[in-house]
């Protein structure tokens, strides 16, 4: 089962969320649990933080995308790939072939319609992927390169490295990005279920209806938590109620988790409240009709 | 004319609030630019009117007239992108996966497939509170192309600003290091990093920094909730000295960051005490650093 955890807004908790939930629940069964916020992973932070358990790396690979490269010897300035191209990453300029990496989308339109073969695809690297396994729980991160711009191809590798990993009951847990954009959509586009995060503030509600659109748009199953429950004001717990949105839990607003957040560590070992909260988001997932949770 | 971009690669660590506050410090003479385009809130603080708006077009989605289709396949054979499924005996583009290379339409025998341009969000020009004037935007859902619109934004802000003879433009940043906040960062003046002191803002604010440092920009920082881990805020004062980053200030966590946004306000009206005298020197000292 593939639960991801989501936010319109970023900084609402969707790492102190993926992290306790993933480690508490690994306590009784395997888990594994994925950072898909490629652009700033941080979930490892809080998996090595752990301190009992002896975490053992599995792997450590570099991840790649596929680039094309100029041949000049092969080339007959033809201008075919600047015409396919709809990037503007491969430029023709007099006598030569300019390829842009970062603007291409790796389509291979210029590499396969080039009547000599003079622009074979290469892997680039892009980011790296990692995995270590601490107990019963899997972790998974994969890291964008800095200076590489596109997150999608990153995270579209790490969901085939799972999938090839672990088999289809395995709980999974994916932390995802921030936002409503082409790396979210990617993210959870493969999610039985999806728990969206917020906090009940102005921009925590005005971005989780950005979320809700996008889940709908997505016909995916979801349901909110609120985090900092009890600052700002009603307005999210109202829209939920009035919009037939499950509100799976409500995290309270205590200094006690800001801190300890701050220092890299798992919230529930320390703060009974958020232990029976992670029950209560635990006790609805299992009742959903393909969840394997019980 | 300088432009100042905030940005803080985690989220949530008070980066739309701070920056709301130096528009109204700022006044008349800084043309706001919202460029957190994917969960734009700024408009929420800055009471903008929405006076005009258009439409943004960017890139291109694939589209089978199925009436010229002999479904031959080849479409679905080039495309990197698993766009192209079968659905009831049809090949159908997938709006959501389809990168719009046009590699489909190239390769169709019968040109049954067109090019569509894609409406990716609208952007605004709006009067705000301050007596100035915001550009902003909102990015359709799941839209790719957010950087371009990130860049339509910020150089319709530019354009404004000097037409009016303003001195600044003020960027609110997306969070992340991708290609919005690669586009925000491009010809800035001087970058405002917002970060707080968990373990995780100071990873944020290292891999963010190092893009900052990538394009040679001046940097200042500004440590928010700087009391809830003394440890780590001495470990990113000790980051901001080695890479001679500004140390801008220190904020204290203070709700009334959450009371001033829940009241439709920045912080410099809402609050009339430590933290807006803070606030106001964070924004001289950028202004000094900015000359």
């Amino acid at each position: 089962m593939k639960i991801a955890i989501a936010s319109g807004k970023g900084g609402t908790g969707k790492t102190t969320l993926s992290t306790n939930l993933a480690s508490y629940l690994a306590e009784k069964q395997d888990v594994v649990l994925i950072d898909l916020d490629v652009e700033e992973p941080n979930s490892g932070l809080f998996i090595h933080n752990d301190g009992v358990v002896q975490s053992h790396p599995v792997t450590i690979e570099d991840k790649f995308k596929m680039v094309p490269e100029w041949i000049e010897d092969k080339c007959t300035f033809c201008g075919i790939c600047q015409k396919v191209c709809n990037f503007h990453a491969v430029i023709q300029l007099g006598k030569m072939i300019m390829v842009f990496p970062e603007l291409c989308h790796g389509c291979y339109a210029c590499s396969e319609l080039c009547p000599t073969d003079a622009l074979p695809m290469i892997p680039k690297k892009m980011g790296e992927l990692k995995h270590i396994k601490t107990g019963q729980l899997n972790f998974v991160e994969s890291r964008l390169l800095i200076g590489e711009e596109q997150a999608v191809p990153l995270i579209s590798q790490t969901h085939k490295y799972i999938d090839e990993h672990f088999d289809a009951e395995t709980i999974k847990i994916f932390d995802s990005p921030p936002g409503t954009s082409c790396p979210v959509i990617e993210a959870t586009k493969d999610a039985d279920f999806v728990i969206l995060i917020t906090e009940p503030t102005p921009f925590g509600f005005h971005d989780l209806k950005l979320a809700v659109e996008t889940m709908k748009e997505l016909k995916k199953k979801f349901g909110v938590v609120v985090n900092r429950y009890g600052i700002g004001n009603d307005d999210v717990v109202d829209y939920c109620e009035k919009e037939n949105v499950p509100l799976l839990a409500k995290v309270p607003n205590d200094r006690r988790i800001t801190e300890l957040y701050s220092k890299g560590k798992l919230v529930y070992k320390e703060v009974p409240e958020m232990g029976k909260e992670l029950d209560k988001i635990i006790a609805y997932l299992s009742t959903l009709k393909d969840g394997g949770l019980a | 004319m300088k432009e100042i971009v905030v940005i803080s690669g985690k989220g949530g660590t008070g980066k739309t609030s701070i920056t709301a506050s130096f528009a109204v410090l700022g006044g008349k003479n800084v043309i706001v630019a919202d460029c957190d385009v994917d969960a734009a809130d700024m408009h929420l603080l800055l009471e903008p009117d929405f006076q005009d708006s258009e439409d943004f077009y960017s890139g291109e989605l694939a589209y089978i007239k199925q009436g010229q289709c002999v479904k031959c396949g080849k479409c679905a054979d080039v495309c990197r992108f698993d766009a192209i499924p079968i659905i009831n005996n049809q090949y159908i583009v997938d709006p959501l996966s389809c990168e719009g290379c046009g590699y489909c339409a190239r390769v169709c025998p019968t040109d049954a497939i067109i090019n569509k341009d894609l409406n990716v969000g609208k952007w605004y020009i709006s009067n705000i509170k301050t007596g100035s004037i915001m550009v902003h935007a909102r990015l359709g859902i799941g839209a790719d192309n957010s950087g371009k619109l990130v860049a339509k934004v910020k150089s319709e802000a530019k354009d404004i600003a000097e037409d009016e003879f303003k001195d600044y433009v003020i960027v609110d940043g997306s969070p992340g290091v991708g290609c919005p906040v690669v586009s925000s960062l491009s010809g800035a003046s001087f970058v405002v990093l917002v970060t707080e002191p968990s373990v995780s803002g100071l990873h944020d604010l290292k891999r963010v920094y190092e893009l900052v440092h990538k394009f040679n920009i001046k940097a200042g920082c500004i440590i928010n909730k700087a009391d809830i881990n003394p440890e780590v805020c001495k470990n990113i004062e000790g980051f901001l000295q080695k890479e001679n980053i500004v140390h801008i200030a220190n904020l204290p966590y203070d709700e009334d960051f959450t009371k001033a946004m829940t009241n439709g306000q920045t912080i410099v009206e809402y609050s009339n005490g430590h933290l807006k005298e803070l606030i106001a020197k964070s924004w001289k000292k950028i202004l000094e650093n900015v000359k």
